[in-house]
């Protein structure tokens, strides 16, 4: 292999990963305040779509960038005001958003398959993109990768070290101690599911504005349920979800190679490859991972206080 | 004065549950109908069209029982395994691999053995497939503590793909023109229609599964503990009910009921394996299951009415070109609706003057 034949690959892993980072980020703020999002495939979708439909319309993929991240926070808080108000299952919630998300994006998007939209194209910043190695991965991609590579410092800082940060994590470790302080954990988890549900619109529009500038039915093909599997090997981190997204990322750039170069592998068993890679990380993150990270009352609604 | 929001000293009566059930369904097509006329489409007679059209005939109607067979085979697995907060959503790819596994043995079989021999040899076939595609996440689950949810959703995606390896590759019928198919089964490997009508043998098949898990979850030992299981796990593994072998239990039932819902599909409806056999049962299965608020009986009654939701969309899509999209989103609307109006099931909001 030389370096011609791996660069491109690699490059192709980061871009590839872009989306499924965004997903994860967003999921682990939520996760963080205590709200597990089983709907994370299906707000991408509609991120996905909005996007896609705004920058047709008015032709500015900013718009639509813009337009993606409502929707997906739209969908969060939508998930996030049935869990915290209507005291409901968090789990069957987060299935019933995906399933209510996927069908009415496919309903809406079914007019637009086929059209293009204006998106975002590859950027490669001068003089970064001359370093061996690093510039051509990281440094000719487009304005949202450059600007997921400022999320694991952003919302890490935001978490550990901001006010805001400390109080959404309380909501998801304690939020009885979280009431005793006089916080309203109901608003402090619908905050994490705008900000959350935002991240998780972009990567859903990243898909159908930077990476095609498409609109397929069901263009995130399962990304979504992967970047919930992240969250686990993340260990609710967003430094560590970055190498997880790029390795999964890899492996879709990779199949779609080999599918390119035509193997005589059938093309239906190279497609398994990133769900079973799903399992086999999931599997071995949450042997190694079972007695950290997890936030204490992940999935648990605080019940109304008499 | 403030309102509170207080828990109900004791349950609402039957006919709450009724209620919500009713508003969440009226919510949903209220939604299905705003979106159509949106689209510029005739929202009252879409309306019309989705509620009329399945009662409208008698072969509608055969096709609604036709079609709620899978839904209760599968809400019935899926719902099982809920009611240990077993969260299994793989009902889709346990379906597919149940309908793989009938196919070998009918393509093995199909010419040699008797009926009598041959189907419930394919239906043995089937379920042991699905029961096995669940067991993966049953040891993950158990041995890793992977999430069971994740693990069997993405079985749904390989299982698919392991259907379409075969369709596209080795099974497929020569003389299908390209088409991703296998031949047509024997007439011995397809189970036939009860007498004057066209609704198969399978929903006996679901009469004898229904009564018989019914039965047992609520007369027997296994019953009991699996309540147990569900309502503490804390408490079970205190009284040392084996709350390991249970999740495994409910997980590998659960896979052997949809691949049994496979089997029937790929039997009776469609007498040959091709990829048009998944129409997302198994996801609609997990609508059933949570609507019915776990109940075997009332598991019978709403996958009736969202296989009769399933026959309106295709008159829907037929007449006012409706993607099949549609139906997705109003399941979708009614679940969430139902989850919402739980909450009326077990608060109340009361005035407090302060």
């Amino acid at each position: 292999m030389t370096e011609e034949m791996v660069l491109p690959v690699l490059a192709a892993a980061v871009q590839a990963g872009t989306p499924i980072f965004y997903a994860t980020v967003g999921e682990i703020l939520m996760e963080r305040a205590g709200i597990l999002n089983l709907g994370v495939e299906g707000a991408m979708l509609l991120g996905a779509l909005a996007g896609f439909w705004v920058s047709m319309v008015t032709g500015s993929p900013w718009l639509g960038l813009a337009a993606a991240a409502g929707a997906g926070a739209a969908a969060c808080l939508l998930h996030g005001a049935v869990c915290t108000y209507g005291l409901a299952n968090q789990v069957v919630s987060g299935l019933a958003l995906t399933i209510l998300a996927t069908g009415l994006a496919n309903f809406l998007g079914t007019p637009y398959i086929g059209l293009a939209a204006p998106g975002f194209d590859p950027m490669p910043i001068f003089g970064l993109r001359e370093i061996p190695v690093l510039g051509p991965v990281f440094f000719t991609q487009d304005v949202l990768v450059y600007a997921s590579y400022a999320l694991p410092l952003v919302t890490g800082v935001g978490l550990s070290h901001t006010r805001w940060g400390l109080r959404l994590r309380a909501a998801g470790e304690s939020p009885t101690a979280c009431r005793a302080a006089g916080l309203s954990v109901a608003r402090l988890r619908m905050g994490a599911c705008l900000v959350g549900g935002m991240l998780i619109g972009v990567g859903g529009a990243y898909l159908s504005l930077a990476f095609t500038h498409l609109w397929t039915n069901g263009v995130t093909a399962g990304r979504g349920w992967i970047a919930v599997a992240l969250v686990i090997f993340a260990f609710w981190r967003p430094g560590r979800a970055m190498v997880g997204a790029y390795l999964f990322g890899g492996v879709m750039a990779f199949q779609l190679r080999l599918q390119a170069a035509g193997t005589a592998v059938p093309s239906s068993l190279l497609l398994m490859l990133p769900y079973a890679l799903t399992i086999v990380v999931l599997a071995v993150s949450s042997r190694w991972g079972r007695f950290l990270g997890a936030p204490a009352a992940l999935g648990i609604n605080p019940e109304p206080s008499e | 004065m403030a309102l509170v929001v207080r828990k109900r000293r004791e349950p609402l009566p039957w006919w709450g549950s009724c209620l919500v059930f009713l508003g969440a369904v009226a919510v949903a097509l209220a939604v299905g109908g705003a979106l159509l006329a949106l689209q510029g489409k005739p929202a009252w007679r879409g309306m019309a069209i989705l509620l009329g059209s399945p009662v409208g005939s008698v072969w509608a109607l055969e096709d609604c029982v036709l079609k709620a067979i899978p839904l209760f085979l599968c809400a019935l697995g899926v719902g099982l395994s809920f009611r240990m907060a077993v969260w299994n959503i793989g009902a889709e790819g346990q379906f597919a691999l149940g309908a793989v596994g009938a196919t070998a043995v009918a393509l093995t079989w199909g010419a040699t053995l008797p009926a009598l021999v041959l189907l419930p040899l394919m239906a043995l076939a089937a379920m042991l497939a699905g029961g096995l595609w669940a067991m993966i996440a049953a040891a993950l689950r158990v041995w890793c503590g992977a999430s069971e949810t994740i693990v069997t959703l993405m079985l749904n995606y390989i299982g698919i793909l392991v259907l379409e390896f075969l369709v596209f590759g080795p099974w497929k019928d020569p003389a299908s023109f390209g088409f991703p198919m296998t031949a047509e089964f024997a007439p011995a490997a397809v189970v036939p229609a009860l007498p004057g009508t066209r609704i198969h043998w399978g929903v006996v098949i679901c009469l004898v599964v229904g009564v018989l898990l019914s039965v047992v979850l609520r007369a027997s030992r296994a019953g009991f503990e699996i309540a147990v299981c569900g309502q503490n796990p804390a408490a079970a593994r205190y009284a040392r009910i084996p709350y390991a072998t249970w999740v495994s239990v409910v997980l590998v039932v659960g896979g052997a009921l949809a691949g049994l819902a496979g089997f029937l599909e790929v039997s009776a409806a469609l007498g040959r394996l091709q990829p048009s056999i998944m129409t997302g049962y198994g996801y609609t299965a997990i609508v059933v299951a949570w609507l019915s608020g776990l109940r075997s009986g009332s598991v019978a009654v709403v996958a009736l009415f969202l296989a009769a939701l399933r026959v309106g969309l295709e008159s829907l899509q037929l007449d006012l070109q409706v993607p099949a999209a549609f139906g997705t989103m109003v399941e979708g609307t009614m679940l969430l609706m139902v989850l919402v109006g739980g909450f009326w099931t077990r608060y109340q909001i009361v005035r407090r003057s302060a």
